[in-house]
């Protein structure tokens, strides 16, 4: 068990800074997900944890030991990776027994640990297979029983379930959520999913182009995200936005003008918001109504129907498109004109460098998070 | 028209088909006759005479040659791919500095043309007392060998998943046991690619095998039928080199055809990727 | 914790060190150690006797007794004795073998190219039986250039050849044919045997490009209503040109060191020798070690040239990442 501690941590190859100076403190027993869109870094984040890529610069810290320059398997990790990365020659049993081999542990000892942990994962009837009699839910356990022997203070995963169908997917993620709650092990786990993020994480950390963008509880990074970066990236469908002006600020927070429509006041805190800068509205598609009263009007252009909601695309003017999610027994159709009402507590208002304003204390409804859980934007 | 195309291919076909064999098929042919039989031509086998091939084991030392031939071949292939496959490896798989400019030269080396070495490699085999032995041959047909085998197995060796070396280092393994545990085993198939094309190579060796060796009982196959002589220096043995040629032979158009596919592999990893 | 942040070195002199971990430390050491023997093989039976080649021909040595040379520059080379030139640059018989070279490159490796695409072509058609013909197409490849000169030294006997029989059956020469002797005829005659032997590695080369092209194209096409000479000229060849002129090079390479076919078909005749037949017999026959190495040596620099041009072209490729 340990914790991992990043400090200022960069990566380049060659001239191209793939990792710019990441500062990150992973609790022990926490489960950490990196999650980003492709190219950002996480699963090179995760390989310089690993030992896999050379730190350029800044400290990786294990368990209270500095790790730079120990070998991957001298740090106290296993990796579990995307495709598996199962020895093809060798048999399962051999497979998981190999790491243990190499650091000579007793014959009776690999044994009963393999065992134990084929036990664990229902595969001790395939100890004697070849990986390619295996299906693709039966290689992940392998790569992750191989893991499990080794008894690492860390778990690294690499998207490990990006090769399974979608049916396979949920039940691994719910095994993987388990062997969390079973090992209290601390896990760094990356993934492109959001799903995956929200359902396995204690905390994710957003990152984007080799930055942290925010780090937090999965309903924190959810209800306040940081930027737009955050905002845009978690939730699907995907937030609302709404470029305005700032026309009036008061206690009760900020007054933007819509473009074509009317105003809103969002309550959030003006910090060095000058009247008629340009900012963002963030909003939800659960949190617009459609209304005679709304603020905003258009036609639907389109009606998705997924059954239990429907989406529905919304044009207000020129090229812009609102994305509204309404029950699934309501009825639209396409060509209706139609007038949105925005909630204004769920309303995000962004500066133009795309930073969060802060809300008003007391003004949302999800509690906010513990003050050492607090967010932290590179 | 679709008609007269489809003739038209298959002539081709036929043609190409013929070209290819009907020299080896005649050597077969005239193989199976003698004496002044041989000096008359024929284009089907009227009988069987098997005198060529008894001639070729008893008035020749033809069968030392082919096992000088094996011997040498044989050596060659596996210090070929003792070598080759750990070089590969550091080759394929690990940057360092100065890793392009030296797989450059391994290509340049087995570009070399082999006169180019006579002399030295003479005077080399010479001072080591290997004039006219087989470890000699073994030695300077390496030069052939290796070169080609470092490049297709690195080839071969950058195709392999980065993720399941990764997964040893995870695991605890050196290089070394990267090598011999991980990917020794997975590299089978392309050294038994690379091996077959080494044994030709070597099996079909002249200049070194003619230059570097003096008696008959010393050299390996081809420079003892290149040199095969009759009873007068005017009269050539025709059908006892035939029978020879169709000896030695057999076994390689044997190889080529159950690996076929290996060896074409092999021939574009090398060439068409490099 | 705080305290081992504190002892930690900073970040800049870390980038100074490069910043490598034991992983990457262990595998670079790894690699050198790996590729050590090798390279010292090479560096012994290749790098060694190519230096004391190029060293011999600046030397009077000869073959019988090698440890008893002098030094005499260039005098291999080309020498003025008494306002007579000597040496190798001197010998017509030195620019016979250069021209019979190129020429024998030149002309083979162009029909092998031809060929090779019409072989390719057809091979790449599906019909039944492709896979037995592929294999057939190799033969000739595979069998020792030694036993395919010697089999057509024989089809090619000048009294009792089959092709001569042939033609003449045929009706298309009046009297046999000396081929390997006429020197008319004998240089012909090896780049026939060269063409039998080494078509089937152009082919199957040219066909490993072939198979790598893309089916929707040629569906495209088809779609489009090209007719195929065209879609051969303005689609396939252009996209088979890299692979092609890899085998070209190759092949090149190859006939520029032609000396078993020559040597076996043609025995050491002046008319068809090689420039690898030249230097050898210098070297062994005449026992001129000297002058021999002069001629290794200077075929050692045309083709080096050769490499280091392709190599240079080919460079982007080779640097790329092997990961």
């Amino acid at each position: 068990m340990a914790d991992v501690v990043l400090k200022n941590v960069r990566k380049t190859f060659g001239r191209t800074h793939v990792i710019h100076g990441v500062d990150l403190d992973i609790r022990d027993g926490e489960f950490i997900v990196f999650v980003g869109p492709s190219g950002c870094g996480k699963s090179t984040l995760l390989r310089l944890i690993a030992g896999l890529e050379d730190i350029t610069s800044g400290e990786l810290f294990i368990g209270g030991e500095r790790v730079n320059d120990l070998a991957p398997a001298k740090r106290g990790i296993a990796m579990v990776f995307q495709s598996y990365a199962l020895y093809p020659h060798m048999s399962v049993y051999d497979n998981m027994a190999f790491g243990l081999e190499l650091a000579k542990s007793s014959k009776a000892d690999i044994d009963s640990k393999v065992r134990e942990a084929a036990r664990m994962l229902q595969i001790d009837n395939l100890l004697d297979r070849k990986p390619r009699q295996l299906s693709g839910g039966q290689r992940q356990r392998v790569a992750i029983g191989r893991a499990i022997v080794r008894d690492p203070k860390v778990f690294l995963f690499d998207e490990p379930l990006s090769n399974l169908d979608a049916a396979l997917r949920v039940q691994t993620r719910i095994e993987i959520a388990k062997l969390h709650t079973d090992t209290r092990a601390t896990m760094i786990y990356v993934t492109h999913d959001q799903v995956e993020a929200m359902t396995l994480a204690d905390r994710i950390v957003v990152l984007n182009a080799g930055r942290v963008e925010q780090v937090g509880t999965p309903l924190e990074l959810y209800h306040r995200p940081a930027n737009l970066f955050v905002a845009g990236f978690l939730g699907s469908p995907q937030m609302n936005f709404i470029p305005c002006t700032v026309s009036h600020i008061g206690p009760d927070g900020v007054q933007v003008q819509l473009p074509k429509a009317g105003s809103i006041t969002v309550p959030v805190s003006p910090e060095g918001l000058r009247m008629n800068e340009t900012v963002t509205l963030g909003i939800r598609p659960d949190h617009m109504k459609l209304s005679p009263q709304g603020t905003l009007t258009g036609r639907i252009e389109l009606v998705e129907e997924l059954g239990e909601n429907h989406l529905l695309y919304v044009n207000v003017g020129g090229e812009r498109h609102l994305t509204i999610r309404e029950p699934g027994d309501a009825h639209h159709e396409a060509g209706q004109e139609v007038a949105l009402a925005l909630a204004p507590e769920s309303c995000h208002l962004f500066r133009e460098s795309g930073e969060a304003l802060p809300f008003l204390s007391g003004s949302r409804t999800p509690a906010p998070p513990s003050p050492d859980l607090s967010s932290r934007a590179a | 028209m679709k008609m007269l195309t489809r003739i038209g291919f298959w002539l081709l076909v036929a043609a190409v088909g013929l070209f290819s064999i009907f020299p080896f098929y005649y050597a077969i042919m005239s193989s199976f006759r003698s004496g002044s039989d041989l000096f008359t031509i024929a284009y089907l086998p009227e009988r069987l005479d098997f005198s060529n091939y008894v001639a070729v084991f008893e008035r020749q030392p033809f069968g030392t040659n082919i096992f000088n031939s094996i011997v040498v071949a044989g050596a060659v292939v596996a210090l070929s791919l003792a070598l080759g496959i750990t070089a590969a490896y550091a080759f394929g798989r690990i940057r360092f500095r100065g890793r392009s400019l030296l797989l450059m030269t391994i290509l340049a080396v087995s570009m070399f043309p082999q006169v180019a070495v006579l002399s030295g490699m003479f005077e080399l085999i010479r001072a080591f007392g290997l004039y006219n032995t087989l470890p000699g041959l073994i030695l300077a047909n390496l030069m052939l060998t290796l070169p080609f085998t470092v490049w297709v197995l690195t080839t071969f060796m950058r195709e392999l998943p980065k993720e399941i070396e990764e997964a040893a280092f995870v695991d605890g393994a050196t290089p070394w046991i990267v090598v011999r545990r991980v990917f020794l085993p997975l590299m089978m198939p392309a050294a038994v690619t690379t091996g077959l094309l080494a044994f030709i190579v070597s099996w079909n060796e002249f200049l070194f095998a003619l230059t570097f060796t003096l008696t008959n009982e010393q050299r390996t196959v081809p420079p003892a039928i290149a040199l095969m002589s009759g009873s007068t220096a005017y009269e050539l043995p025709w059908g006892t080199i035939m029978a020879a040629s169709v000896v030695v032979t057999l076994p390689i158009i044997a190889m080529v055809l159950v690996f076929q596919r290996k060896i074409v592999a092999g021939l574009t990893a090398g060439a068409v990727k490099g | 914790m705080s305290s081992a942040v504190a002892s930690a070195p900073s970040p800049a002199r870390e980038t100074a060190q490069g910043g490598r971990s034991s992983l990457t430390r262990s595998r670079i050491r790894a690699a050198w150690i790996f590729i050590a023997p090798t390279l010292i093989v090479l560096a012994l039976i290749a790098g060694w006797p190519l230096a004391r080649t190029i060293w011999f021909s600046f030397t009077d040595a000869s073959l019988n007794n090698l440890a008893d040379y002098e030094f005499i520059g260039f005098e291999n080379y080309v020498a003025n004795y008494d306002g007579e030139w000597f040496g190798l640059l001197t010998d017509p018989d030195w620019w016979h073998s250069v021209w019979n070279t190129v020429w024998f490159t030149a002309v083979s490796v162009s029909i092998e190219t031809v060929l090779g695409i019409i072989v390719a072509l057809i091979l790449n058609a599906s019909f039944p039986g492709r896979g037995i013909m592929r294999a057939v197409i190799l033969i000739p490849w595979a069998i020792p250039t030694v036993v395919s000169a010697k089999m057509w030294n024989w089809m090619l006997h000048d009294q009792f050849g089959v092709i001569n029989d042939m033609l003449l059956r045929l009706g298309l020469i009046a009297a046999p044919i000396t081929w390997t002797a006429n020197p008319d005829t004998a240089l012909w005659t090896v780049v026939m045997v060269d063409v039998w032997k080494t078509t089937p590695f152009m082919a199957l080369l040219i066909l490993a490009a072939l198979q790598m092209l893309p089916g929707d194209i040629y569906e495209a096409a088809k779609v489009d209503g090209v007719h195929p000479v065209k879609v051969f000229f303005r689609v396939t060849l252009p996209l088979i040109k890299p692979a092609l002129i890899v085998a070209v090079i190759f092949r090149a390479l190859d006939a520029l060191r032609v000396f078993d076919l020559i040597y076996v078909l043609t025995a050491n005749s002046r008319d068809t020798a090689s420039m690898s037949v030249y230097a050898r017999q210098q070297l062994v026959d005449f026992q001129e070690v000297g002058l021999g190495s002069a001629a290794s040596t200077l075929i050692f620099l045309i083709i080096a040239l050769l490499i280091v041009i392709t190599m240079a072209a080919g460079r982007v490729r080779l640097s790329g990442d092997p990961r």
